[in-house]
């Protein structure tokens, strides 16, 4: 089934890296998912976290407050 | 514990590039590779050991012990040195404040966290140790935790609840009791390539500002005539640290490019005192972050927390001349 992956973040520059990180990892691995930006600071509090960027696969936060390495996503799409 | 930096200076600018060190050209680009490695192997230390505590102690769980515990006052202490130990990022601002609003902690002590987390910085620490050794570095950094502590105590009293902005207030009334925090299970070494790598992110984000602040620093130091600003701002009059203060908020720069400044300041007969006032006044308050903030905040709440810091600020710069 195809993962719904959302980035959560204001737009800062850890923000940006998190978000090549993430589709360089689905694009090399040729994932089945989408990879969507959320900036809107409304909808990222209803995920109830505190720092950003942070990760959310199919709507469960799995990195909050940095940026993840790319074995790590691999780790978690898998 | 740099000595061999200054060979390594030494050895670049005298023999390298074969520039006198009898010139003035000699010695100022001798002092410049100097400070400036000096300055980035230090910011890297600092950071490195901040991403350590960070990854052991994130703010989720600050949160949650300041909402089982007791603390009897101490909560503002604890608040305001984790706001200067956490690395100050301006777009998190906001998801902090809602999150420590959610997690019912009181306004105060979110203020504490608020107000040190940018004047206590890692680049400013680390500019800090460089350039004015460590007894003004550790002056300055108990200064602003207590400051921190201060203002958001006062803040608290003040029961500000009712201005903030609609959104935020929505949250408020409906807070969860008890979040739980979920830690997350990585080993020491699997983190230590991550806290490595963002603390080099750091490093090469302000090598800019690093190179040019402390090139402004050794241009000033030779143009800026001696005791310039004992005519204008170091005389000790009672209006120099307000208005130290009061020039300093509007302006905006990063720490990297404001502390080889305020050094020729220093230099040059400003007391040290009005210059970390100047310094806080610069990195602690700033247009951008009252921007952010007006999500969660009123303008009224955004200018009572300006007017509170900057008196604060002043008040310290005032301890600061006296004790220094």
């Amino acid at each position: 089934m195809s993962k719904v992956i959302k980035i959560l973040g204001t737009g800062c520059p850890k923000c940006k890296s998190m978000t090549k990180v993430v589709t360089d990892v689905v694009l090399e691995n040729n994932i089945d998912a989408t990879v969507e930006k959320v900036e809107d600071i409304m909808e990222i509090m209803k995920f109830n976290i505190m720092t950003t960027p942070a990760l959310a696969i199919d709507d469960v936060i799995t990195i909050k407050g940095r940026v993840p390495s790319k074995e790590e996503v691999l780790d978690l799409l898998q | 514990m740099f000595d061999w930096l200054q060979n390594f200076a030494d050895w670049l600018i005298y023999s390298v590039f074969n520039i006198g060190a009898e010139t003035h050209l000699g010695t100022a680009l001798n002092f410049f590779v100097f400070d400036t490695i000096k300055i980035l192997i230090l910011l890297f230390i600092i950071v490195f050991i901040m991403g350590i505590v960070n990854a052991y102690f994130p703010v989720e769980k600050l949160k949650d012990y300041l909402n089982r515990k007791k603390l009897y006052g101490l909560e503002y202490l604890f608040s305001s040195v984790f706001g200067a130990v956490t690395p100050f990022c301006s777009c998190s601002s906001v998801p902090l404040f809602i999150g420590f609003v959610q997690g019912g902690i009181p306004l105060g002590v979110i203020f504490s966290f608020l107000i040190t987390s940018p004047l206590v910085n890692e680049v400013a620490v680390a500019m800090f140790i460089g350039m004015f050794g460590l007894k003004a570095t550790l002056i300055y950094v108990v200064s602003g935790i207590l400051l921190g502590t201060f203002g958001g105590w006062l803040m608290g009293k003040l029961n500000l609840e009712h201005l903030l902005s609609d959104w935020a207030k929505k949250i408020l009334e409906n807070k969860m009791q008890h979040p739980e925090y979920q830690e997350e299970k990585l080993t020491f070494y699997q983190r230590l390539p991550e806290i490595t790598h963002s603390a080099w992110d750091i490093v090469k984000n302000v090598l800019l500002y690093v190179i040019i602040g402390i090139a402004i620093g050794a241009a000033m130091h030779g143009y800026v005539p001696e005791n310039f600003f004992n005519t204008y701002l170091g005389g000790g009059q009672w209006w120099t640290v307000p208005l130290a203060v009061i020039l300093a908020v509007p302006m905006y720069a990063n720490a990297a490019g404001i502390v080889p400044v305020i050094q020729v300041f220093v230099a040059k007969g400003v007391p040290l005192g009005t210059a970390i006032a100047f310094m806080m006044a610069t990195v602690g308050l700033s247009i951008p972050e009252a921007t952010l903030l007006k999500k969660v905040l009123s303008i009224k709440l955004i200018a009572i927390f300006f007017g509170v810091v900057t008196l604060c600020i002043i008040l310290s710069g005032y301890v600061f001349n006296i004790l220094l």
